[in-house]
C-alpha cells in the first residue's frame, strides 16, 4: 500500500512539474502576443506583425507540449487516484468541467486561427482571435487554480455519509475561497513574468550579437514593460495573504518559516537557519523582527501560531476523528438513529483526521497512543524542503525585481542595447522564473502533505487500487516520453530562438539579408 | 431550477453530447491522421492532409478534454472506476495522443525527411490507438466490467489488461476505426483536390460498407450471444446516489429490451445501418460535403445505439451487477449537476457558434497553390 502512494505521488510530482514547465510561458507569452499584435493594428508597421509571426512561432513550439502534458493531468486524477477522485469528484470536477467549457474550448480553438488565419481574417478579427487565446489561457488558469485552491483550503463542502463522499454546499464559495484567488493573480502574473523573461532574454541575445536589432528593441521594450507590471504583482499580491485561512495554510506559513514555537506578536522573520525536525527547532537562526508577523497577518498584534501549537490541535482533531470514524461505521451498518446522525454531524468535520490513523491502525477507533503520536508527527511536512524552497522562490523573485526594473528604466530612457553587461545578465537569467515557480509549486504541493484535500483526505487515501509494476510502468513510460519531447522540444526553441526573425522568409532580417550580400558579392 | 430525477437524465444526454461532439470532429482528424502514411504518397499531399486540419484538430480534442472533465464532474464514480480499471489501456490511449499536438507543429520546423516521416508515424499512432482503444473500451462496457465495490465505495478492479481485449471487444474496437477513418477520409474528400481527393474517396467507398457490416455483426452477437443488465430494485430515484442502494441483475437479450419499451429509440440503430449507406452513395457521386454530412450522423447514430442499449447503466459490474453504475446512483449531488447544467446552457452554445465561425473562416479546399503560398508557414 505505502509503495503504491509513493509511486503514484511520484508521477503526480514528475507529470505535474513538468507540465508546468509549458504553462506559465503559454500564459505569459500569449499576452505579449496580443500587444505586439495590437501594436501592429494601431500603427500598421509590418515589423510589429513580424515580432507577432516570429514570437508566436516560438509559443507554437511552446504550447504544443503544454496541451500534451495537459493531457497527462487530466487522465491520472482518474487512473491513479482514483478514490480520491470519487471521494471529491462531486466538488473537485466542476471547475475542470467548467474550465473545458468556458476557458479551453476558447483557446484551443482559436489558437488554430492565430497561426493559420492571417490571410483569411481582416486585421482585427485576427487581433481578436489572438486575444481570445491569451483571455482563454488566463481563464483556464482560473478555474484549475480554483480547484486547487479548494485542494488547499476546501470551503463550501461537506461530507455525506449516505454517498459516502463530500458534497458541494456552495459554489459560490468554492469559486471566491481566498486561497484561491490569490493564488490565481500570483501564479497567472508569474506566468506573466515567465513570458516577460522569455522575451526579454532572447531579444538581449540579439542584441548582443548585433543583429536585427529594430526587431529586438522593440520586443526588448514590450517585455521591460510587460515583466515590470508582472513581477510587481506577483510580488505585492504574493501568496502569502493566502496563508491566513484554513489550518493546512497555517501549517505551511509556520513550516516556511521554520517558526516551531508561537512567539508573541508581531513574530521575526527567520531570514536563513537549518530547520531540525527531530528536536523540533531551528538551529543558527538569523531573524529579522516583526517581520513576519507583517507579512503574514498584515498587523503588529496578531499572531503567527507555531507548529508544535499546530500538532497539539491535530492531536485533539484526530482524537475527534476516532470517534467520528466509530460513528461512521455504525451508520455504514445501518444504525441511522437520529441520535446517531446527530453525534456523527457535530464531529463529522474531524473525519478526516481520523483517515490519519488509517496508515497505521486499518479500523481507526483502535488506534493504540502509539498511533496516534505517528499520525500526530506526520500531520505536518518536513520543514528543511519548505524552509528552503520557499527561499529559493523569494530569491529568484527578488533578482528578477531589479532586472525588470532596471530594464524598464534603460527603455524609458532609450538606453536598450546599449549596456552590454546588462543584457548578458537578462540572457542568463532566463532559467529565474521557472526556479521560481517550481520551487513555489513545491511549497504550495509538498507544503499540504499529508493531506491530498486539506483536513478530509490524507494523501495515502486518494490513490487507486491498482498493482504497483503498473505505476511504475506508467512512470517509465512518461519519463521517457517526456525526455525524448523536452530534448525535441529544446533543440527546435534554440534553433528557433538563434535563427530569430530571419526563420518567417521574409527577406528582410539578418541571415537572409547576409545570404542577399554574399550572394551579389 | 431541475428536479435531481430530471438532472441525472439530462447529463446522461449532456455527456452523450460531448461524446458525439468528440467523435465527429476529433472523430475526422484522427482519421486523417491514421490516413496520412496509407494515403500521402509525397511530403506535399501528407502535409496537405495536416493543414486540412491544421486550424481544427486542437479545438476538436477539447471535445474529448471536456467530455472526460463531465464525466469526472457527473460521474465521479465512473470516472474513478473506469481509468483505474482500465489503467494500461488508458495509458496507452495518452502515450498514442502524446504524438498529435507535437507531430502537427514539429514535422515542419525542418525538412529531413526522416524526421518527417518519424512524426507522419507517430500521427498515425495518435490516430488509430484511440479510436481503436475508445471501441474496444465500449465493447467491454457492454460485457460488464469485473470491479467490486468496498464498505468505503472503493471500487478494486479485478481484471487484466488482456481480459478486455476479447473477440467482442475487438470487433467493436475494429468497428470504431472504420467509423473514424470513414469520417476522416470524408473530410479528405471534401477538403482536397485531385489524386488525393480520389484516394480519399476510395478509402470511404471501402470503409462505409465494412462499418455497415461490423455494426450488424455486433448487433447481432449482442442480441444472441451477450446478456445484458437489467436494475431489479430501486429507491427512490430522487434519492442520494450510491451505487450500494439498488439490485441488479444480468438476463439474456435485456440490452434491447429499451427498444421494445421506447419504440423511437430504434431510430439511433437504423441511421447507424443506413447513413453508412447513404455516405456510400454520396462518395460514389462525389458529392463530398454530403458524404462527409452522412458520415458524422452515422457516428452519433452509433454512439446513441450503444447508449439506449444500455440505458441506464453506465458500468455495469460483471463480478456483482449490483455493484454497477448506472445514471441513478453513479452521479454527482443535485447541487453540482445543477451548477454545471447552468455553466453548460451558457457555454455549449457559444463554444457551438464560435466553432461554427471557425471553420467557416477557414472553408474550402487546399491544393498546390496553397502549398507554394505557405510553404514556410503552413505545418
Amino acid at each position: 500500500m505505502d509503495e503504491i502512494v509513493d509511486l503514484s505521488r511520484f508521477q503526480f510530482a514528475m507529470t505535474a512539474m513538468y507540465h508546468f514547465l509549458f504553462v506559465p510561458l503559454t500564459l505569459g507569452l500569449a499576452w505579449i502576443l496580443v500587444i505586439m499584435e495590437s501594436l501592429y493594428v494601431m500603427t500598421k508597421k509590418e515589423i510589429y506583425k513580424d515580432m507577432t509571426k516570429f514570437w508566436g512561432k516560438l509559443f507554437g513550439i511552446n504550447f504544443a507540449l503544454g496541451v500534451t502534458t495537459g493531457l497527462t493531468m487530466e487522465f491520472q486524477f482518474g487512473t491513479n487516484w482514483a478514490y480520491y477522485s470519487h471521494y471529491v469528484g462531486d466538488v473537485f470536477g466542476a471547475p475542470l468541467a467548467i474550465e473545458g467549457m468556458m476557458a479551453f474550448f476558447l483557446e484551443s480553438t482559436f489558437v488554430g486561427l492565430f497561426f493559420f488565419g492571417w490571410d483569411r481574417l481582416t486585421k482585427l478579427q485576427h487581433l481578436a482571435s489572438t486575444c481570445l487565446v491569451a483571455l482563454g489561457s488566463s481563464m483556464s488558469a482560473l478555474w484549475i487554480l480554483i480547484a486547487n485552491g479548494w485542494m488547499q483550503n476546501p470551503v463550501g463542502a461537506e461530507f455525506n455519509y449516505e454517498t459516502m463522499r463530500m458534497e458541494m454546499t456552495s459554489f459560490a464559495d468554492l469559486v471566491f475561497n481566498p486561497v484561491a484567488q490569490v493564488k490565481f493573480v500570483h501564479t497567472v502574473a508569474s506566468g506573466y513574468v515567465t513570458g516577460a523573461m522569455f522575451v526579454l532574454a532572447i531579444s538581449s541575445y540579439y542584441l548582443l550579437k548585433g543583429r536585427d536589432t529594430a526587431f529586438a528593441k522593440r520586443s526588448f521594450a514590450i517585455a521591460a514593460a510587460f515583466g515590470t507590471a508582472g513581477i510587481l504583482s506577483t510580488i505585492v499580491l504574493g501568496d502569502e495573504s493566502g496563508y491566513e485561512v484554513g489550518d493546512v495554510q497555517k501549517v505551511k506559513l509556520a513550516a516556511i518559516e521554520s517558526e516551531w514555537e508561537t512567539h508573541p506578536a508581531p513574530a521575526a522573520f527567520t531570514l536563513i537557519g537549518l530547520p531540525n525536525q527531530e528536536e523540533q527547532r531551528t538551529d543558527y537562526a538569523i531573524k529579522i523582527p516583526y517581520a513576519l508577523g507583517i507579512i503574514a497577518t498584515r498587523s503588529i498584534d496578531e499572531q503567527v501560531i507555531g507548529l508544535k501549537d499546530l500538532m497539539a490541535e491535530h492531536e485533539l482533531r484526530i482524537r475527534n476523528g476516532m470517534v467520528a470514524y466509530g460513528l461512521l461505521q455504525k451508520l455504514r451498518s445501518g444504525d441511522k438513529s437520529e441520535q446517531n446522525i446527530a453525534a456523527f454531524e457535530e464531529v463529522k468535520v474531524d473525519l478526516g483526521y481520523g483517515l490519519l490513523l488509517k496508515k497505521y491502525a486499518p479500523d481507526v477507533v483502535d488506534a493504540s497512543e502509539e498511533q496516534i503520536q505517528m499520525a500526530v508527527d506526520d500531520s505536518i511536512p518536513g520543514v528543511a524542503p519548505m524552509f528552503w524552497s520557499f527561499r529559493v522562490m523569494v530569491g529568484a523573485g527578488m533578482v528578477m525585481l531589479f532586472i525588470f526594473l532596471f530594464a524598464f528604466y534603460q527603455s524609458a530612457r532609450s538606453r536598450i542595447g546599449k549596456n552590454k553587461l546588462f543584457h548578458k545578465i537578462c540572457l542568463y537569467s532566463l532559467p529565474l522564473p521557472w526556479i521560481a515557480m517550481e520551487a513555489g509549486w513545491f511549497v504550495a504541493e509538498y507544503g499540504r502533505q499529508p493531506w491530498a484535500i486539506a483536513e478530509i483526505l490524507p494523501t495515502h487515501m486518494g490513490v487507486s487500487s491498482v498493482s504497483s509494476d503498473k505505476v511504475l510502468f506508467s512512470i517509465i513510460s512518461i519519463a521517457a516520453f517526456y525526455t525524448v519531447l523536452l530534448v525535441i522540444e529544446m533543440f527546435l526553441m534554440f534553433r528557433f530562438a538563434r535563427l530569430g526573425p530571419s526563420s518567417l522568409k521574409t527577406g528582410k532580417y539578418h541571415f537572409e539579408q547576409l545570404e542577399n550580400i554574399q550572394g551579389q558579392g | 431550477m431541475f428536479d435531481y430525477e430530471t438532472l441525472k437524465m439530462l447529463w446522461w444526454l449532456l455527456i452523450g453530447v460531448l461524446l458525439i461532439g468528440f467523435v465527429i470532429t476529433d472523430g475526422f482528424d484522427m482519421g486523417v491522421g491514421a490516413l496520412i502514411p496509407v494515403i500521402g504518397k509525397t511530403d506535399d499531399e501528407r502535409r496537405l492532409m495536416i493543414n486540412s486540419i491544421a486550424p481544427h484538430w486542437d479545438g476538436n480534442q477539447v471535445w474529448l478534454v471536456t467530455g472526460a472533465g463531465a464525466i469526472f464532474a457527473a460521474w465521479p464514480a465512473v470516472y474513478a472506476t473506469a481509468f483505474s480499471g482500465f489503467y494500461v489501456a488508458m495509458m496507452l490511449t495518452l502515450f498514442a495522443l502524446f504524438f498529435r499536438p507535437v507531430g502537427f507543429d514539429y514535422r515542419s520546423k525542418i525538412e529531413d525527411p526522416r524526421w518527417r516521416n518519424s512524426w507522419d508515424w507517430g500521427l498515425f499512432v495518435g490516430g488509430v490507438v484511440p479510436p481503436v482503444i475508445f471501441g474496444v473500451a465500449f465493447g467491454n462496457l457492454l460485457q460488464g466490467v469485473p470491479f467490486i465495490l468496498d464498505d468505503f465505495l472503493r471500487s478494486q478492479y479485478q481484471g487484466g489488461f488482456l481480459d478486455l481485449l476479447n473477440p467482442f471487444a475487438l470487433l467493436v474496437g475494429v468497428f470504431s476505426l472504420s467509423l473514424f477513418v470513414l469520417q476522416g477520409s470524408t473530410w479528405l474528400q471534401m477538403k482536397t483536390e485531385g489524386a488525393l481527393r480520389q484516394r480519399a474517396r476510395l478509402v470511404s467507398l471501402i470503409c462505409a460498407p465494412l462499418a455497415v457490416i461490423l455494426f450488424a455483426l455486433a448487433g447481432v452477437w449482442i442480441a444472441n450471444g451477450i446478456d445484458g443488465y437489467v436494475i431489479t430494485s430501486i429507491g427512490d430515484l430522487s434519492g442520494p446516489a450510491n451505487p450500494l442502494l439498488k439490485t441488479a441483475e444480468l438476463q439474456p437479450g435485456a440490452w434491447l429490451a429499451n427498444y421494445d419499451k421506447y419504440p423511437l429509440t430504434m431510430i439511433a440503430p437504423a441511421v447507424g445501418l443506413l447513413f453508412p449507406l447513404l455516405t456510400w452513395i454520396a462518395s460514389k457521386y462525389n458529392r463530398s460535403g454530403f458524404a462527409f454530412f452522412c458520415s458524422s450522423v452515422t457516428q452519433a447514430g452509433v454512439l446513441l445505439t450503444c447508449a439506449f442499449s444500455m440505458f441506464p447503466f453506465i458500468l455495469p459490474s460483471s463480478i456483482d451487477p449490483n455493484f454497477s453504475f448506472t445514471v441513478w446512483d453513479a452521479v454527482s449531488s443535485e447541487k453540482t449537476l445543477n451548477i454545471m447544467t447552468i455553466a453548460a446552457a451558457i457555454f455549449l452554445p457559444i463554444i457551438l457558434l464560435y466553432t461554427t465561425w471557425c471553420y467557416l473562416k477557414m472553408f474550402g479546399r487546399l491544393g498546390k497553390e496553397f502549398m507554394a503560398k505557405y510553404k514556410h508557414s503552413a505545418y
